[in-house]
């Protein structure tokens, strides 16, 4: 049986089951995503109290009207931190993308496009950046410059620049070598122009995907950095450093801040996770298509 | 000449998005030991299903019905001790593309003495002694060095040898060979197509050739099983194919290859697309190109019936039969 | 030989590496701002009289190549400097924490291989109901990084259950093995998750490969189709996923020493972090980054040793 006549037979039945079936999970992944984004954006409009109110007689109150989470262990408003702690924790990650992306899709086509000597250089460049573990390079980027929210995320930027640089050489070469490179280039067309107007446009889907892809573990290796006290510092509300902070409470039987805070960041985590794995495998079969 | 192989209305489903689709409608094929015989059709014929039928090689969900033997032993219900067994001794296949059916991380020596070693107690010495004398009888020199070499170092001719050598290791009754040729060029097909001539003679085998060159089959073969759409829509003699054909889709088939010599016509090329097995309604498969078709072809199915020198599943076998060129027969 | 002439060149790489990472290392002193002599005090402002006794022992006055090339010659000495925020020898700091770590690495290592491989095993060889359980747990298992999992396990062993203790290092071998059984847990989490899935995935490949199919046609038994055909061919994936999972394992013991209160040298590497201890952290920075690509060279060499290919493949390209 071949291909051609298996998908032939299978283009009306399929349509329906991506919309409905398949789709609602991703669906639900992107709704999480999208409320996210707007609660970080919008978070000083939506918290219902000062995220940095404390009022240390009603720690750890119970879930009330007032409080619909609770409190934390200096009586803070919990629902009011998580929110407040959108923007830190979305931003970080996002920063740490777009500076990563940029840097490491430009590094790989111009290794691409070059080659040589250039590309071999940046080979080992990206060789060696490989060996710090992001996390290794926030730590010791946050003892230089001293803990908080700016070091870990340039750290994590460079830490992640390899990654993605390694997936768009790759890509960047075979489409190099795809005939209407040689075309433009016999037209008198500057490499420059190539790069920018024809190759980097037909690797942007690509460079997406990983950025979307890269945002999940941007998100958790930050949210790592300051549940160990290098990121952003308490009392700023911030996810991992609310998680840490209510770490002893625990103990006592008051787990609430440690376990919301927690949970928030793994829905976060997963939803991010599973829509750049939509992307990325609806990318592959345009890519086939 | 009693039957070796024995297939009798086999019918296979395949489970693609979930539903039971039929692959191959009801095929009923008989080859004798020491005979030729080969399995000619398209992409999507149902040809190469078939034969792995015979060896119960499918994906997983796939269903089976109707009965295939060998010597007499049930195939299509054999248990897993029987089925292995069978396979070990009595059926070999050789595969279309070499590279991808040899394992690359062991070498050749391996996967000759493999089969023996594990399925037959043969000891390795022994095992690679005999490797040796089958790699030189299909041709492959230097057999001691290339035992030790790995399958990408060697050329894809080479390769097919290897893997017919292998096949011929389990001294099988039957052997089928699923388009041998069809990944290698056309000095190298003539080589390999000689090998699986001369062993076939030697050893009196079964040969059951799938293929999707008619010529090829016509030249090679005893007889020949044309398929379409999952079912044999004719089997006649080799040395009748030009002449006596009596299916409208064999016709085509051999209209359609360019002549080399004589007037320069345009090519005849069958209008539409091959069909798969489970597109097919209840009258003929080949109804929607075929150019005598007419409304008792659309709405029942011709059975394989005695025509001229073979079978026939057509309604109009007789007229086809008649005609005197291929062109001639496909005119209503 | 291209396997030998493979090792060299990815040995020659390792070497490299290291050379170059310690530099990068050695100069974040350089690029700190402000006084390296203050850095090194850690951040505390001690009297000038001491901070010149700092430079002169630290070579601060001294192009950075020399400087580099005795902290190197230093180290490969074995002398690792002195760390004055903790007032002690970093050898002496390290030498009484490097067991745990290893113990832990090794214990999460194990978990990983054990758990993962074996559950990505059963998936892709019992059929479809295991498949399904394994996936499902997996998932999950993926979106807890070690982080969360440590709070929960907390959580979960504090106050409900208590097989396990959930704070401390523990004295003794046994006694160490049940206390670092909750870090090993949440350190190996993910992987877990992540190794099994890659086993299942390549597993399943092979299985449906026309290799096999061969293999099935000879009349072989399933378990030796599954030995010599399945198993060493979807090797490759597995190995290389494994290997990098151990190698981001020296990363992630921090984060787990630090929620359990493990006395390794990853809770080391953040307290002298935060105290911007810079002796200590380049000791420690170094070591990790150097087992890092210790483990991915000899994932890298197995690999190439399993599948000579790859041998023939790198070898050309690297």
């Amino acid at each position: 049986m071949s291909v051609a006549q298996l998908t032939a037979g299978r283009a009306r039945p399929a349509l329906v089951r991506r919309v409905a079936g398949v789709g609602v999970v991703t669906a639900v992944a992107v709704a999480i995503c999208a409320l996210l984004t707007a609660v970080a954006i919008l978070a000083p409009l939506l918290a219902p109290h000062d995220p940095n109110a404390v009022d240390p007689l009603h720690a750890f109150a119970p879930a009330s009207g007032a409080h619909p989470l609770g409190t934390d262990d200096t009586g803070r408003d919990l629902l009011s931190r998580l929110i407040a702690g959108a923007r830190p924790s979305l931003a970080g990650p996002a920063l740490v993308i777009v500076a990563s992306t940029t840097v490491g899709a430009f590094l790989a086509i111009a290794a691409a496009w070059r080659g040589g000597w250039l590309d071999a250089t940046i080979a080992r460049l990206l060789e060696v950046l490989f060996a710090f573990p992001g996390l290794i390079l926030a730590v010791v980027a946050a003892a230089v410059f001293g803990a908080g929210f700016v070091a870990p995320v340039v750290a994590l930027s460079i830490a992640y620049v390899p990654i993605v640089a390694r997936v768009v050489r790759t890509a960047a070469l075979k489409e190099r070598a795809l005939p209407y490179v040689a075309a433009l280039q016999v037209q008198g067309a500057s490499g420059w122009s190539i790069c920018v107007r024809h190759l980097l446009p037909n690797l942007l889907p690509l460079i997406v995907v990983q950025a979307a892809i890269g945002f999940g573990y941007a998100m958790l290796d930050l949210a790592a950095i300051s549940f160990l006290g290098l990121g952003i510092q308490p009392p700023s509300p911030d996810w991992g450093v609310m998680i840490a902070g209510g770490q002893p409470a625990i103990l006592d039987g008051n787990p609430q801040q440690s376990l919301y805070a927690a949970l928030t960041v793994v829905v976060a985590v997963v939803s991010f996770n599973l829509v750049g794995e939509r992307l990325a495998r609806r990318f592959r079969i345009e890519e086939q298509g | 000449m009693s039957a070796l192989l024995e297939i009798e209305h086999l019918r296979l489903r395949l489970p693609i998005e979930g539903e039971l689709r039929t692959a191959v409608h009801d095929v009923t094929l008989d080859v004798a030991a020491g005979e030729a015989v080969g399995l000619v059709g398209e992409s999507g014929s149902g040809k190469s299903l078939t034969a792995r039928s015979i060896m119960r090689l499918l994906p997983a969900g796939a269903e089976v019905e109707g009965e295939v033997r060998i010597g007499g032993a049930s195939l299509a219900h054999a248990s897993g001790r029987e089925l292995r067994r069978l396979r070990a001794r009595e059926v070999a296949m050789v595969f279309q593309d070499p590279r991808a059916h040899v394992n690359p991380v062991h070498t050749v020596g391996d996967f000759l003495t493999e089969g023996l070693r594990r399925t037959r107690g043969v000891g390795r010495a022994e095992a690679e002694r005999r490797a040796v004398a089958l790699l030189r009888e299909v041709g492959v020199d230097d057999a001691p060095r290339r035992l030790r070499q790995r399958p990408w170092e060697l050329s894809g001719g080479l390769l097919q040898r290897v893997t017919i050598a292998a096949a011929l290791a389990a001294e099988p009754r039957l052997l089928l060979a699923d388009e041998p040729t069809t990944a290698l060029d056309v000095t190298t097909q003539q080589e390999v197509m000689a090998i699986l001539d001369e062993q076939r003679r030697e050893r009196g085998l079964a040969l059951l050739f799938i293929t999707h060159d008619l010529e090829l089959a016509g030249a090679v073969c005893d007889r020949i099983a044309v398929m379409y759409a999952g079912t044999i829509v004719e089997q006649l003699p080799a040395a009748a194919l030009h002449r006596e054909a009596a299916h409208p889709y064999t016709a085509a088939l051999l209209a359609a290859r360019p002549a080399l010599s004589g007037e320069r016509r345009p090519l005849a090329a069958v209008p539409g697309r091959p069909i798969s097995a489970f597109e097919i309604g209840s009258g003929c498969p080949f109804a929607s190109r075929c150019p005598r078709a007419e409304q008792r072809c659309r709405d029942e199915r011709p059975a394989l019936r005695p025509v001229g020198a073979g079978l026939a599943a057509c309604h109009f076998a007789e007229a086809v039969h008649a005609a005197r060129t291929p062109e001639e027969s496909l005119d209503a | 030989m291209p396997i030998a002439l493979f090792v060299g060149r990815r040995l020659a790489a390792l070497v490299a590496t290291l050379l170059i990472s310690s530099v990068a290392i050695y100069g974040a002193l350089a690029i700190a701002p402000g006084d390296p002599a203050a850095s090194l005090a850690g951040g505390s402002l001690p009297n000038p009289q001491a901070l010149a006794q700092i430079r002169a022992e630290y070579h601060l006055d001294d192009p950075f190549w020399t400087q580099y090339w005795q902290w190197l010659s230093g180290l490969l000495h074995g002398d690792l400097g002195r760390s004055i925020v903790f007032r002690s020898d970093v050898a002496d700091l390290l030498s009484g924490r490097i067991a745990n770590t290893l113990l832990l690495v090794a214990y999460a290592a194990t978990l990983i291989v054990v758990a993962g491989v074996g559950l990505g095993l059963l998936a892709a060889l019992r059929g479809r109901r295991v498949n399904q359980l394994v996936t499902v747990a997996t998932t999950v298992a993926m979106g807890a990084p070690t982080f969360v999992m440590a709070i929960v396990l907390i959580w979960i062993f504090s106050t409900k259950l208590s097989w396990f203790p959930v704070y401390g290092s523990g004295d003794g071998l046994a006694d160490k093995l049940w206390h670092l059984t909750l870090p090993a847990v949440a350190l190996s989490c993910t992987w877990v998750a992540y190794v099994s899935q890659v086993t299942r995935a390549s597993v399943a490949g092979e299985l449906r490969s026309e290799h096999v199919e061969t293999a099935r046609g000879r009349g072989l038994p399933n378990a030796a189709i599954v030995r010599h055909h399945v198993l060493r061919n979807a090797a490759g994936p597995i190995l290389a996923v494994s290997g990098l999972t151990v190698a981001g394992l020296f990363a992630g013991t921090a984060v787990a020493e630090q929620a359990f209160g493990v006395n390794g040298i990853g809770s080391l590497l953040i307290e002298s972090a935060a105290k911007q201890d810079l002796a200590v952290v380049q000791i420690l920075a170094l070591l990790m980054v150097g087992a890092f690509v210790v483990v991915n060279t000899v994932v890298d060499v197995a690999t190439a040793l399993l599948d000579p290919r790859l041998a023939e493949r790198q070898g050309a390209t690297a």
